[in-house]
Parts: C-alpha cells; structure tokens; sequence
C-alpha cells in the first residue's frame, strides 16, 4: 500500500511540546531557588549551572526534533526533562544536607554532566536513526552486546560489587552498571527475534489436560531466556535485574504471540527458580525478612537487615500528605538516599502528592509509548514500542514497589530520578528511540 | 496484538495501582505509628528545629529553649530543682516527661489550635514558634513549700479548693533537668542512668503518683464522710469505745495510737473519735458501714480514677475483696489502702467546698509567641463528692482536730485551719508514713493541702503526721494566707 505523501505543516506538536517545556524550566527553577533557600538560606549562583545546563539541552534537544522529528509525541521530552530535573533538585538537596558523615557533595553535579552525556547520546541516536526498522538488522548483534553487558561485571578486575550485587563494572574513574543498557539491546533483540518466529511460536500444538501445548522445540528459546535470567539471580545476586529481563521476554512473547500459555509457565518457571535459587543463597532469605518483618527489631538491628527501608519508611511517614517542602526533611537519614532511594527522598519533602505527581508521570510516558504501539501497523514497531514502554513499567514497580515494600528491595536504578550515569544514558536512548517510534507512525496526510 | 497490548496496559495499571495504594497506606494510613516509633530519629530532630514554647510561674520561665550553637539550634534551659516534678526533662534520647510530654504538642507549635499558624508555615516555609505556658503555680508558695520539706523525701500539693488552681507543688527530691537536656549525649545519658538509679528516685513525681502511699489515719476523712452519706450517723453518733480491739475472726488486737484511751469514755462520738484520731472506733465504724459503702464513697472522692492536671496521676486504690478484719485496719487507711497526696488534697478541697469536687489543674493560659491567647483554663466541676451537709459536718470535726485534737501543729494564729494528720504504719520496723490534709480559712478556705513525708521524717517510728506534716503544711497555708 502506497504511503500518502507526507506533508510538512505547522509543527504544532513542536509547539506544544516548548511550552510545557517551558513550564518544566520554571518549575525547575523554583525548585532549585527554594532548596537552597531552605538549606543554605541564600540564593548562590551555583543554581545558574543546575539550572541553565539542562536547559540548553533540553531546548537543543526540543531543535533537534523540529529538524529531525517533528511529528514525534510532544509529551515524552518534557516529561523525560521534568523526572530528570526532579531528581538533580533531589540530589543536589542531599549535596547540601548536614553532612551525616564524610559523604560525597559533588553527587549533584556529576549528574548534571551525566544528564548532558546521555542527552547529547540520545540526540545523536536520534540523529544517526532515521528510522527505527534499520535496528532489524541488528538484532543478532543486539543479542551479542546485551549478552556481553550482563556478563562484564562478572568480569575480574572491572566487575564491581554493590551491597552484594554484581551489576557495576569499573572503569578507569567511573563506575557503569552495563545491565541499564542490556535492557535496551534486549529490547531490540526480542522484539526482532519475536517478530520472525512469531508464527511458529503461535502454532497450536496438542493439548494437555485442556491446555495447548506449543510444539517442543518452540520452547527451546524461552528455556534459554529463563536459565538466562536465573544465571543473572544468581552471578549477579540481584532478584530485580533478573525479573526486569524476563518480565520483558513475557510480556513480548505474549504481545507476539497472543498465548497466555507462555506467561504462565514463564512465570511458574521463574518462581520456582527464584525460590530453589533462594535456598541455596543466605543473602535472598535476610531480604525476604527484612521485607516481610521490617519493624522486628531482630531484621532492624541485622546486618543487611531492614534498618535501610525502615529509615526510609519512617521518612515518608514524616512526609505524610503533602511533605515537608524541599529542604525541609531529613531524608539524608536513609543511606543511599540520592540513588535507590530518592523516591523516598521525594516522598519525605513533596509528601504523598509528590510520590504521586512522579508515579503519575511515569505511567503517563508508558501510556504514550503503548500509543505508539499501538498506532504501528508493523509487528517489530509495535513490539519495540511495548517492549520499551513496559521495562520502564516494570522497572517503576520494582524499584518504587520495593521502596513501599510490594516487593523486596532490588538492586535496580530509578528512572531518571536516581543519580547514576548509565542509568540516566539507558533512559534517555529509550526517550529518543520512543521520540522516533513516535515520528515515524503511518500519517493519514494529516497531523492529528 | 493490539488487544494483548491493551491487556499489558490493564497489567501494567494494577502494577501503578498497588504503588498508589501501598504508597498511601504508608505515608498516610500508617504514618501516625511509624511517626511515634521510638526508633525514629526524625521526630527528635523534629522537635528542635522550632523553638520551644516557654513554661512561666508568674511571668518568669521555669524552662525555656536558648539558641545554642549546633545541629539542634536550641538548648532547653531549667530553673531549679523544686520544679521538676512539674516540668520534666525533655532530652534528646532520653525523651520527655512532666509537662515536656504532656504539653509538647503545644510547646512545639503543633496543637490544632495553631491551625493558621502551622498553614503559614506550610506556605511561607518559617517554622511555627512553639505557645509557651503559664502555668497556676504561685512561685513564692512554691519555694516555700519547696524549703518547708527541707531535707525530707515526700511530697506537697496545695490548690484553691473552690476552682481547682493548683498553687504549689512539689515532690522531693528533686532533680536538676539540665543535666538531661544537655545535648552531650554521652553526658545525658549517663546522668539519666545515675538519677535512675538513686535510691531516693529523683524521678519519681512523689505529689501525683509513680508510687502510692498508705494514708493511714487521713483516710478516716473518707470513712466519715461515707457515714453520714449513709444517712445511719451523725457526729454525735456514738462507738464503743475500749482499749483494746479484736479484729472480727482473728485473734490480731489493734490500739489506738500511742494506746490512747481516746476520751476514757465508755462510747465516743464520731466527732471525738476524729478529732483525738482513735483507730478503735472507727475500726467498727467502717465494719459496720460494710466495704461496699466505703468503696463507693471512696469512689467519689476519685478513688481508681487518673486524674489529668494534665501530666496523668496515678489512680488510688481502696482494695475489695476484704473480709471484716481486713475492712477494720483499711478504716483508719492502714490494710491495702493507697493514695497520692493529689488525691487526699481532692478529698479536702471536695470537704471544703461544700462538698463539690473541682478538677485540678496546672495550667491557666497557653499563649503563641506573639502572645495570642491560645487557651485559657476555666475551673471545671469533676463531681459532687458528698452533700452540703456532710461536708459542714466532717468540716467541722476537721476544724476541732487542729483547734483542739490531735492534730494541733497546723494552728495558724487568727486564722481557722480545718485539718487532719495521719500516721501510717508501712510494716513491721519500718519507718511511717507522715500525712497532713486540710484547708484554710475554714469557712472561707483559700488553700486546701496535701503533705506527705516518708520514711517518719527522718524520726523512723517515732515521727508523727502532727509533728512533721503539720508544720509544713502551715508554713505553705501562711504563704499562701500571707500571714
């Protein structure tokens, strides 16, 4: 079917894009204006660099796409820059909290210049991919690179260890965790690889106690996926990382295939994985108790025990409905209160109406990838778009749902809101890729 | 696909909405216990980011926050010893207690009276100054009552009877709080474990409970006054009256105090029987009258009641479940009865105010910072304790006690003290309790007053209520009659 011409018009959605994000700009400002105010009682001129790095690129960014996008979704930038300046406010408070102890105050900036790295990465994806379908040709390779990300820090020398977890590799100065890129070359691979064996793995095999039983060999992938996910439970030590990539592999082979079937058993075969797994790990057993029983004053006193969350969790109890104000709590209490658990940060000074405007954000900029699934009419797009769409979901509920206890703490970032670089590069190549998903949607010769 | 993409998006809404719901329950539902968690640094830190009311006798603070030069801003400040039993201590780890904890919603800034205040501070982002308190201690009667007991341990607690005021009160020994609030914590808690530890429990607030005393012969007053409730005596209604007693069903005989003969009548009046203090007839009194009449008139005076003035008392206990001999020693309060001197000054406040009890209270004003009155005490009725004319009557034989019985060290010249003394027996070789409760002036009283002192005011069995009590209790009724 010939494509309608496409005609370029009025950008209106470039248009409707700067305002909000001029509306996120003078957030950002006041926020920063009142953090220093409530910390250090002066206005410094330091806030001209919070403020002013992010927001050239951010409109550099916003040029970028009138030259290069202009049909993509206007809500994915500001919404990307709005969760992104939130957490550098975030941080950067926690740069000027009385210091607990000899605690690092350059966190703040750092994640500034990393906001610039992963944009100025993610204007140049946007730049260098014209169109999404090219990276069908890569999904082989994007198997390879994600394979390769997840096994570095199990590398000597380079791998690092977290609280346990080996999710960091060291470089030189800076530390990566490669598993926040793994996610998106994975994207890219099941989303590719789904789409060609979509109809083999569709096939109606014979039934079973009333269920159909695909053919034998077709379960051979996802066999491989789940001894893969269970590898990374336990080499990596980390539940979170490990449910992210499966959960992803799920949910795609659901959407590509339309059989629950395969959900079902993946999910069985995970939980009884995870279970088998966590007996043979002491670690696994002090994070269930910690998470089921924080308060007992055995877990709380443990060493690895629940002092970290219930820190948290009497931080937002202070926070209540509408918080302390920024700089006024003290969510500097919590360890790791600037990465895993900002969220908590957030809850303790903008109160439950801040923990619900951030969670209100994040499902709006998953509601708008699953869109754009939705309006590709090809399989690999709309998988894609879903495919990114829903690990930012997942990743959301694991991380915030481990900070409100739905589930056990993981090792997993933020998005956008934790301080750490490759976390902030991973989600802003996902906002480009979904920016160009979103440009790229068949046009009935109108802009709606 | 595009119905299984709706379905992941249906999945992916539950996930969002179990973070809102949990999110809620934490922040919200749940916030109030974790908030009170003793473990929770924050509240302490919380407390400190806001200057602290004042707490004022007669315009003067008794305890207030000064700017101090670290983390916690401020550094809370104690006059002197004779007020600790009312202030408390509000320390850093070792938490509050007095009026520090009974107030601290108001002392912080955070009473729902400062509802606009704490709606300023939401928006314009400056704390809320904490409301100071003034309380209704007379700082002259105080210190007297405070000198009065001299090296004694025990307690004083005097009150205006017709509203409730409380004008002194004391419990010694005391305690310096300073040594609590020192934000040294290696300091304070070591402090904290030496007061703990003291055997004289300085910690103990002695006038309104933490521990109970046997009130011995005060608690005839009760006694009495359940008689004549019961409509059967008058004070002219006469007792057998021998020198010794056997308690029904033992063979324990009981004397009177000192093996007085009480008169050496054959029958004593009620009347004589108070006024001389004999344990004899008012043991057969009270059997006569039955538990059941005691206990409810016990119950009337507040007996097995907290009382909230607004640190919290401990209750009085009359005991149930006695047989008659048991019913006979606790009528001249020996046997399990126990009381605070906060409740005996409610017993003599109800007798001298014509019968009706008034709830008592330390605090007349609570004001904000720019000396906006947040809340003012109005003297409240607990109860009618007994009718008009029992308490004319036990009124009265109290009047006689100081003026002509046995409790005569109370005597104020040109001034009518109603009065009575008690002497308790805590056990074989140990030294008594020494009470004294009463009022003055008697038909206009100003002033009732409760003072006990233990351990027989250093005179072991030796000591008596008329010798030791009653003379602080004068000095605190001059002080307060200023004569």
């Amino acid at each position: 079917m010939a494509k309608p011409k496409r005609v370029r018009v009025m950008p209106a959605k470039r248009n409707l894009e700067l305002i909000m994000l001029l509306f996120t700009f003078g957030v950002y400002a006041f926020a920063l204006a009142q953090v220093q105010l409530a910390t250090i009682q002066v206005l410094n001129p330091e806030a001209w660099f919070f403020w002013s790095v992010p927001v050239v690129l951010a409109l550099g960014f916003h040029f970028l796409l009138r030259l290069k996008a202009s049909d993509a979704d206007p809500l994915l930038l500001p919404i990307g820059f709005f969760l992104n300046s939130l957490g550098i406010v975030m941080i950067y408070r926690l740069d000027l909290a009385k210091p607990m102890a000899d605690l690092d105050r350059t966190v703040g900036q750092r994640q500034v210049i990393w906001m610039a790295v992963a944009m100025l990465i993610a204007g140049a994806i946007l730049w260098g991919i014209k169109n999404h379908l090219s990276l069908r040709k890569y999904i082989y390779i994007s198997m390879a690179v994600g394979a390769l990300l997840l096994v570095l820090p199990l590398l000597p020398v380079i791998g690092k260890t977290v609280s346990g977890a080996h999710l960091w590799v060291n470089l030189g100065p800076l530390s990566f965790q490669p598993g926040e890129l793994a996610k998106i070359a994975l994207t890219i691979f099941f989303a590719g690889y789904l789409t060609s064996r979509r109809e083999s793995l569709a096939v109606v095999g014979r039934k079973v106690l009333g269920i159909r039983i695909p053919p034998a060999r077709e379960l051979g992938p996802i066999a491989f996926i789940w001894l893969a996910s269970l590898a990374v439970l336990v080499l990596q030590r980390d539940l979170g990382t490990s449910l992210l990539y499966f959960g992803l592999f799920l949910v795609l082979i659901y959407v590509a295939t339309a059989r629950a079937f395969y959900v079902f058993v993946g999910l069985i075969m995970f939980v009884s994985g995870a279970v088998i797994a966590s007996k043979f790990m002491s670690y696994v057993g002090g994070r269930l108790d910690g998470w089921l029983d924080p308060l007992n004053d055995a877990n709380y006193s443990a060493v690895g025990g629940s002092y970290q969350i219930v820190q948290s969790m009497f931080g937002l109890a202070h926070g209540g409905l509408f918080g302390t104000g920024l700089g006024g709590g003290l969510p500097q209490i919590v360890p790791l209160a600037n990465s895993d658990f900002i969220v908590s940060a957030i809850g303790e000074e903008l109160g439950l109406v801040g923990i619900f405007a951030v969670l209100a954000m994040y499902l709006l900029l998953v509601a708008r990838a699953l869109r754009v699934a939705n309006a590709h009419s090809d399989d690999f797009s709309k998988l894609l778009a879903v495919g990114l769409g829903f690990v930012i979901a997942l990743q959301v509920f694991i991380v915030i749902g481990g900070v409100f206890r739905v589930v056990p703490l993981t090792g997993l970032t933020t998005p956008l809101l934790a301080a750490g670089g490759s976390s902030l590069v991973a989600n802003w190549i996902i906002i480009a890729l979904l920016l160009r998903l979103s440009d790229t949607l068949p046009k009935a010769g109108t802009v709606n | 696909m595009t119905p299984e993409i709706r379905r992941v998006a249906n999945v992916i809404l539950l996930m969002f909405l179990s973070l809102f719901i949990a999110a809620s329950a934490m922040q919200v539902v749940n916030a109030d216990s974790l908030n009170n968690d003793s473990r929770n640094q924050r509240a302490v830190f919380d407390g400190y980011k806001t200057q602290r009311g004042a707490i004022l006798v007669d315009n003067n603070p008794i305890a207030e926050s000064n700017s101090s030069n670290d983390a916690y801003h401020f550094l809370r400040k104690y006059t002197g010893e004779q007020y600790s039993a009312i202030t408390g201590f509000y320390s850093l780890y070792q938490g509050r207690t007095g009026l520090e904890n009974y107030l601290d919603n108001s002392l912080r800034g955070d009473n729902s009276a400062q509802f606009f205040e704490q709606l300023n501070a939401l928006f314009s982002g400056n704390p809320v100054t904490g409301a100071s308190v003034e309380l209704s201690i007379d700082e002259k009667v105080q210190q007297v009552a405070w000198d009065a007991l001299g090296n004694n341990k025990g307690a004083v607690i005097a009150m205006d009877p017709t509203t409730g005021r409380i004008i002194a009160l004391v419990s010694k020994p005391g305690f310096d709080a300073n040594l609590l609030s020192t934000h040294n914590t290696a300091d304070a808690s070591a402090n904290y474990k030496k007061l703990l530890t003291r055997k004289d429990a300085p910690l103990i607030n002695r006038a309104i409970g933490g521990d109970l005393y046997a009130p011995g012969s005060v608690f005839k007053l009760v006694v009495a006054s359940a008689a004549f409730e019961s409509g059967k005596y008058t004070p002219q209604s006469t007792l057998p009256n021998p020198r010794k007693y056997t308690l029904p069903g033992t063979k324990t005989t009981i004397t009177n105090s000192g093996e007085s003969n009480c008169g050496g009548a054959p029958k004593v009046s009620i009347a004589t029987a108070l006024k001389l203090s004999c344990n004899i007839p008012f043991a057969q009194l009270g059997i006569a009258l039955g538990q059941d009449a005691i206990a409810a008139q016990a119950k009337k005076f507040g007996f097995g009641e907290t009382v909230t003035i607004p640190m919290k008392s401990t209750p009085s206990v009359y005991p149930t479940g006695m047989d008659d001999s048991q019913t006979g020693l606790s009528s001249f309060g020996q046997f399990d009865v126990r009381v605070s001197p906060l409740q005996m000054v409610m017993v003599a406040s109800a007798i001298a105010n014509d019968g009706i009890q008034m709830q008592p209270y330390l605090v007349d004003q609570i004001f904000t910072s720019n000396l906006t009155l947040l809340q003012q005490t109005k003297p409240t009725e607990i109860r009618r304790s007994i009718s008009t004319s029992t308490a004319e009557s036990v009124k009265k034989m109290m009047i006689a006690a100081v003026a002509s019985g046995v409790s005569s060290n109370a005597r104020i010249p040109g001034v009518e003290v109603a009065g009575k003394t008690g002497t308790a027996e805590n056990g074989v070789g140990e030294p008594y309790t020494l009470w004294f409760t009463g009022f003055a002036p008697a038909k206009n009283p100003k002033v009732a007053i409760a003072v006990v002192v233990e351990n027989g005011g250093g005179f072991g069995q030796s000591g008596r209520g008329n010798s030791v009590a009653a003379p602080i209790a004068k000095k605190v009724m001059q002080a307060v009659l200023g004569k």
